[in-house]
């Protein structure tokens, strides 16, 4: 359903992306993760036809990304990251806004709209300027306004930034059910409990480049799926194995200080980053 | 037909603050109507006519100017820069010319209500002009010259502090010096002729002679509708050059 070959883009001699190539089934959802500045969006304003590519090339539902930006555009729905909601519209008025930039015929519009409206809980709000939303109410909004035109691909960039651990969940519930209807949806984030939570498979992404692509049970598999930490002067050093024992062991050998402890635990996705990428972050 | 979507959201909220723009669109031409029309134009005769009856043409064209422009100008300048509500048209399947279109049509309604305003003012002013097919004309023309020239700066512009750079380095200096508040007659030939270099000249001229009844310049209206199309189009360009 997307597909990226050499996808390169530079603003001026600062390489955003580099060599980028990687394939999205249909219905998959797909994360794409890295650490601030990676190129995430970058990478998605290029497959939503907002930045043109400096080289290689994209499909997204079969269609070209510079070729043909309009097939693109129609079979797409964006959630940006920034909430660019019409704040003097109320929430329905920009669905159907959007609805209409999208040409979606009238007698499906109504349905829609209170469809969508349900489901992301804003009915009570529908008639209300969007100004005066808190900020989960505008995210949950913008996810459904990326919804609105039966989008086959949905691109989510940080769909759950800034949001309480209540709307979180709401959120990962949407995406969810949008896997159960079909279609396919990239995000990017930079919580890894999201993309491990959601995403069938993550690719990693880092300084542009991609460096690692599987699911996240693959991933944490290829580390060692237990995770010795051993303290020692305040600091964690961290080591990965693929059985419990083999875990235990290497603790019980290393933390023999009486100063010293150990813990093991099941590895996660943000250890397979941090290997990665080398860098912690929150 | 998309243009029609883009206008009828900039008509929505027209119609939301119609009675905002229409008192803060008073202001000015009160002032400058009071100013140089009652005040200073008392008594004095500019090209054969009443000074009042020669400078609000120029009020008019002036004013559709500033309106036409800033309401496309400054609100395009935010929608991509703060609200970035501007995206939700370059990502919908529609193309440059409508979402252009779209928008500078609402920047016409919105010159033609300012346009309105200060005719209403200057009868009650005592003014006598006539309203007729040029002068309506050259107002929607005018109109529409200023709101693509806003699509286009807005474009290419930035920054909020080089939007204002604009405005005073191009806009307000053509206010007062396009023949809007003094006649161009017995100028030197050079300050007449770069004067005849600002659009909005040729909108006072057109405007002063549709509604003093004198012969219509139709060569300037033919200067001006180069300069309308000339902006419309360069802003579709800039509004498609935007995704690289």
């Amino acid at each position: 359903m997307i597909r990226l070959d050499g996808l390169t883009k530079y603003y001026g001699d600062i390489r955003a992306v580099h060599n980028l190539s990687f394939t999205v089934e249909k219905g998959e959802v797909f994360g794409l993760l890295g650490p601030n500045g990676a190129g995430k969006t970058t990478t998605i304003r290029m497959l939503t036809t907002l930045t043109k590519p400096t080289s290689g090339r994209a499909w997204v539902a079969g269609h070209d990304v510079v070729a043909e930006p309009l097939a693109v555009k129609r079979s797409i729905g964006i959630a940006p990251q920034h909430l660019n909601l019409d704040g003097e519209l109320t929430a329905r008025e920009n669905l159907e806004f959007h609805a209409k930039l999208y040409h979606m015929p009238r007698h499906e519009r109504g349905k829609r709209i209170s469809e969508l409206l349900g489901f992301v809980e804003l009915e009570k709000r529908a008639d209300d300027l969007v100004e005066g939303f808190s900020g989960g109410m505008k995210r949950r909004l913008l996810i459904a306004r990326a919804l609105m035109h039966r989008p086959r691909v949905l691109f989510l960039d940080e769909p759950t930034v800034g949001l309480d651990p209540v709307t979180r969940r709401k959120i990962w519930d949407l995406i969810r059910s949008l896997r159960s209807e079909g279609v396919t949806v990239l995000l990017t984030t930079h919580y890894i409990e999201e993309a491990e939570q959601l995403c069938d498979r993550v690719g990693i992404i880092n300084e542009g480049q991609l460096i690692a692509l599987d699911s996240p049970a693959n991933l944490k598999r290829k580390l060692g799926n237990f995770a010795v930490e051993v303290y020692h002067e305040g600091r964690a050093e961290r080591r990965f194995f693929p059985t419990r024992e083999e875990a235990l062991e290497y603790g019980a050998e290393h933390a023999r200080c009486k100063a010293c402890d150990f813990s093991v635990r099941e590895t996660n996705l943000e250890d397979v980053f941090i290997e990665l990428t080398g860098r912690r972050f929150e | 037909m998309d243009f029609l979507v883009v206008f009828e959201r900039e008509l929505l909220t027209f119609r939301r603050r119609f009675w905002r723009y229409l008192f803060s669109g008073m202001v000015n031409p009160l002032l400058l109507l009071t100013a140089f029309g009652w005040g200073l134009g008392r008594g004095i005769q500019l090209e054969g006519v009443s000074y009042l009856n020669y400078v609000v043409p120029g009020i008019i064209a002036l004013s559709a100017m500033n309106t036409s422009f800033t309401s496309v100008g400054v609100t395009l300048n935010i929608s991509r820069r703060y609200t970035k509500t501007f995206e939700n048209y370059l990502v919908a399947p529609i193309a440059a010319h409508s979402i252009v279109l779209g928008k500078v049509l609402g920047g016409v309604l919105r010159g033609l209500l300012s346009a309105t305003i200060i005719i209403l003012l200057a009868f009650l002013y005592g003014a006598k002009i006539n309203i007729n097919l040029a002068a309506i004309a050259t107002i929607l023309i005018t109109s529409f010259l200023f709101a693509s020239l806003g699509m286009l700066v807005g474009m290419i512009i930035w920054s909020h502090e080089d939007m204002n750079t604009f405005t005073t380095l191009f806009i307000t200096p053509m206010m007062f010096l396009s023949g809007t508040f003094f006649s161009l007659q017995g100028m030197p030939a050079w300050v007449a002729s770069l004067i005849k270099l600002l659009p909005l000249t040729h909108a006072s001229l057109c405007l002063r002679a549709a509604m003093l009844g004198r012969e219509f310049p139709v060569v300037n209206f033919a200067v001006l509708l180069a300069f309308a199309l000339s902006f419309f189009f360069a802003s579709i360009v800039a509004v498609r050059r935007s995704s690289e």
